[in-house]
């Protein structure tokens, strides 16, 4: 113990950063089994690789900074593991090796390691992989589970992921979001383009193409719940998302059906849960105000939206992530609490006004 | 912005935390009262404001309740022998503080017979002045028993000056492990209430409402039968929620008003004292008995027989720790020496010290109650903006002092901290924030103090130089008339000092 007498309180709560990362990482495994069931052995091999290539490059930077190892607070598994759910199942494995690099050392460490990072480090690997390879990045597989028969076994999957071989015609899909891009770039209007792929249960169970773990909405919004019920996330960001993302939908969708997706494919498809309950809640890139994970969560939403909509790509939360990240000093600059005694200017409150009220 | 108020909350008392109260079953256990001491150390300093000036000579033989000390100043109290003796030393023993620096103190060697001085006590005090009780609660040294120990009388004849309407007593007790005044409300809730009735009558309240939190149901329904004759006293359950006994929280909880920053309760019209407070000033204005012992909780998983002891003032902590049965042989060594309770109370280095009319709890935690751990990095969970039940940003303000900008720490708030250890108590990462905000506090006052300084120099510097410039200016003049001859016309009146006063601020 230290010479100085330590400063009240001389008890504490019991939280913990391990324990905040073990409960994400409890509310995943749901949605990353039926991933691996559904892609099968490669994603298996993906998400391991990513995963390892996270603490490989934490390892590996601490040691070079001379820092104490932080890997036992399950930060840096939780950024590969997010990462890993965002990536085309079968894509190979440099990809994930690459991105886990890019994550941790120039998304994390770079800027001072846990708790510094301006912007969320699975998103920046991510974007940086969708933007350096945007062919590798986008070649989906139509669900081939596990236990169907053709899928590639242990080996096979292992030689899909490292010798990354093309993958057959007859296994090549588009996710829904894609699909509906390219059908209205052709001139299809989306009522006809998606047809059947909007049927709920469909899209609820999530046997369609797309990444690793974004399809099964069910099991994400399974876990998204849990980390509510155990206090790890609060409402108001994933809310802010889902609703950012489905009310200008709803509108849209009901101005012109024939462009505009209508709000329950949007919510269902693509990364819409996995972000609102699990990327965009990141501790370390969001406000700290409730007002203020409010605009947060909003503005990814919205932008998501209109990304969709109207940018280049099929997919937006990505994007939209990173920009509301780069917004969070400001909207915690403006939504601040208001303290007691004081308005929110900051001036003491009126005791007379409050004595006359009574 | 008030409908985002109404939205998220913030106008009631929503935030706080909600700690193991490790209350039971030292709680349940009954009182204890402590055999005489042999010798018994009283500080003279036991209470917010000036020290005591001692009016006893070493040799002296004093009787219990006798004054030994008197009040300095307008806010001070007075302090009482706790027992019949002889003054053996007056000077500086250990103080019961962190720092363990001396306090000034006089040390009486017990007769043994513990025999009470005279008193005059008041059959009927609702027939006494508001003033007078004010007086007599003075001369008894009743300082608030909550622990902030801010001179009673003081508080008391400030609410008719202050118009006050509300008197608030605090039974909340949010502190995890004490009990004291939970004990005091289920054994002497009568007295209690006469004693809030006192206090209504000395500070012209038209009501008075007792807040105890739910935790403690046995006291609530206690309370709630002694005051059941009194219709302008009511007892009002509060949910169990730290901090719900600081002074402010409990207002808004009990009233839905908000004190203002820098403000006092009574700038809403409300005075808030502490329930045990009420038993003393009881005491004080009927039987005229001095503040002289207190109700101390005894706990922590390295005490052998946790409870609640009533101990004179001035007993060394160590003795009473003995009294209930000393330290657990099975626990290990204690982690942390308390006085007061884990949230907000001190570390003393070590239990040599006496009991003071402000201590509420002598506690021995163990590591794990204590629940110490290396800090790590702050992640922005903002587990400490949700906490914190003032609306501060203390990540935001702990990243401020870290980069030693006191200013801008000053900026989120630093000022309106209350130290109640929230934050710290939630934080995951287990950053010491109180410790921080301690230090920054600590700071600010020496750069405070350095400030008066320099401008006190500058003001004599200042004045020199306004002095010098006047004689030369005198000098010249009584000079330039000299050589006129006999001037028919009157000197000009000198120029008001400071119109041409040069700029002294470098040379200061």
């Amino acid at each position: 113990m230290s010479t100085l007498p330590p400063a009240s309180p001389h008890a504490h709560g019991g939280a913990s950063i391990a324990r905040t990362m073990r409960h994400v990482q409890l509310a995943l495994l749901p949605a990353t089994l039926f991933g691996f069931w559904l892609f099968g052995w490669p994603a298996v091999h993906l998400f391991v690789i990513t995963v390892g290539a996270c603490v490989l490059t934490e390892l590996v930077c601490q040691r070079l900074m001379r820092v104490e190892s932080s890997l036992g607070d399950g930060s840096a598994v939780l950024t590969g593991w997010l990462l890993a759910l965002s990536l085309p199942p079968w894509a190979p494995a440099w990809i994930g090796a690459l991105g886990g690099f890019i994550a941790i050392a120039i998304g994390k460490q770079l800027f001072g390691g846990l708790g510094q990072n301006l912007f969320n480090p699975a998103m920046v690997a991510r974007v940086a992989l969708l933007v350096s390879f945007p062919v590798v990045m986008t070649q989906w597989v139509a669900p081939l589970p596990m236990t169907a028969d053709g899928a590639p076994g242990f080996g096979e999957g292992l030689q899909i992921t490292l010798a990354s071989p093309p993958a057959p015609d007859a296994i090549a899909s588009a996710s829904l979001l894609g699909h509906a891009k390219t059908e209205l770039s052709r001139g299809v209007d989306v009522l006809h383009a998606i047809g059947a792929a909007t049927d709920p249960l469909f899209s609820w169970v999530g046997s369609r193409a797309g990444s690793l773990g974004e399809t099964g909405a069910i099991f994400l919004l399974a876990g998204g719940l849990y980390l509510l019920a155990t206090g790890v996330i609060r409402w108001h960001i994933p809310l802010a998302v889902l609703a950012g993302l489905a009310i200008p939908a709803a509108i849209g969708h009901a101005l012109d059906p024939a462009h505009y997706l209508p709000a329950s494919a949007h919510l269902l498809s693509g990364a819409a849960i996995l972000g609102a309950f699990f990327i965009s809640t990141d501790y370390v890139t969001s406000p700290n105000t409730a007002f203020g994970q409010l605009v947060f969560g909003f503005g990814i939403g919205l932008l998501t939206w209109i990304i969709r909509s109207w940018g280049g790509y099929p997919e937006g939360m990505a994007f939209a992530v990173l920009l509301l990240n780069a917004l969070t000093p400001v909207i915690d600059r403006y939504c601040r609490p208001r303290i007691l005694g004081r308005t929110y200017r900051g001036a003491p409150i009126d005791a007379a006004a409050q004595r006359g009220v009574k | 912005m008030g409908f985002i108020d109404r939205f998220l909350r913030t106008r009631k008392f929503s935030r706080g935390i909600h700690p193991e109260d490790h209350k039971r079953p030292a709680a349940d256990a009954l009182v204890r009262k402590m055999p005489l001491p042999e010798r018994l150390y009283v500080p003279l300093l036991q209470h917010v404001g000036a020290p005591a000036h001692a009016a006893v000579a070493v040799g002296d033989t004093v009787q219990k309740g006798q004054r030994i000390a008197a009040p300095q100043g307008a806010i001070s109290a007075a302090i009482h022998a706790p027992t019949s003796g002889r003054i053996v030393a007056i000077g500086d023993i250990v103080a019961p503080h962190p720092s363990g620096l001396p306090v000034a103190a006089i040390t009486i060697d017990s007769d043994g017979r513990d025999e009470w001085t005279t008193l005059t006590a008041c059959a009927d005090p609702f027939a006494l002045e508001p003033a007078e009780i004010g007086r007599r609660v003075s001369a008894a040294g009743v300082v608030g028993l909550g622990g902030a120990a801010f001179p009673s009388a003081v508080k008391l004849s400030g609410g008719r000056d202050a118009n006050v309407d509300l008197l608030i007593i605090n039974g909340g007790e949010c502190e995890p492990f004490l009990s004291c005044d939970d004990r005091l409300m289920r054994d002497r809730a009568e007295e209690a209430v006469d004693g809030i009735a006192i206090m209504l009558h000395a500070a012209g309240a038209r009501e008075a409402r007792i807040g105890i939190e739910d935790n403690k149901p046995e006291a609530i329904a206690a309370m709630r039968a002694a005051a059941a004759g009194h219709p302008k006293i009511r007892v009002e359950p509060v949910p169990t929620r730290y901090p719900m006994g600081s002074e402010k929280h409990l207002v808004l909880a009990l009233t839905g008003l908000e004190v203002p920053a820098q403000g006092r309760p009574a700038d809403v019209g409300v005075v808030v004292h502490n329930v045990a407070t009420a038993v003393a000033v009881r005491d004080a204005v009927r039987f005229g008995r001095p503040l002289v012992s207190r109700l101390v909780t005894v706990n922590g998983a390295c005490v052998r027989e946790p409870g609640n002891v009533e101990v004179l003032i001035g007993t060394l902590a160590d003795e009473v720790l003995e009294f209930c049965g000393g330290l657990r042989a099975d626990r290990g060594a204690p982690a942390r020496l308390l006085m007061g309770g884990p949230m907000t109370g001190m570390q003393v280095p070590s239990l040599r010290v006496p009991v003071i009319k402000g201590t509420g709890g002598i506690l021995v935690l163990d590591a794990d109650e204590v629940g110490l751990r290396t800090p790590g990095p702050c992640i922005r969970c903002s587990t400490c903006v949700r906490a914190c039940p003032v609306g501060l940003l203390p990540l935001e303000i702990a990243r401020r002092i870290r980069a030693g900008d006191l200013d801008a720490a000053v900026k989120f708030g630093l000022k309106d901290c209350i130290a109640c250890g929230c934050c710290a108590y939630d934080c995951p990462s287990h950053i010491p924030l109180v410790q921080y905000f301690h230090h920054a506090k600590g700071e600010l006052a020496a750069r405070d103090r350095n400030k008066l300084r320099n401008e006190a120099t500058k003001t004599l510097a200042q004045a020199r130089a306004e002095r010098l410039e006047r004689e030369t200016r005198e000098k010249a003049e009584t000079a330039a008339r000299r050589k006129a001859g006999p001037d028919p016309q009157p000197a000009p009146a000198p120029r008001p000092a400071g119109a041409a006063a040069p700029p002294a601020g470098e040379s200061a």
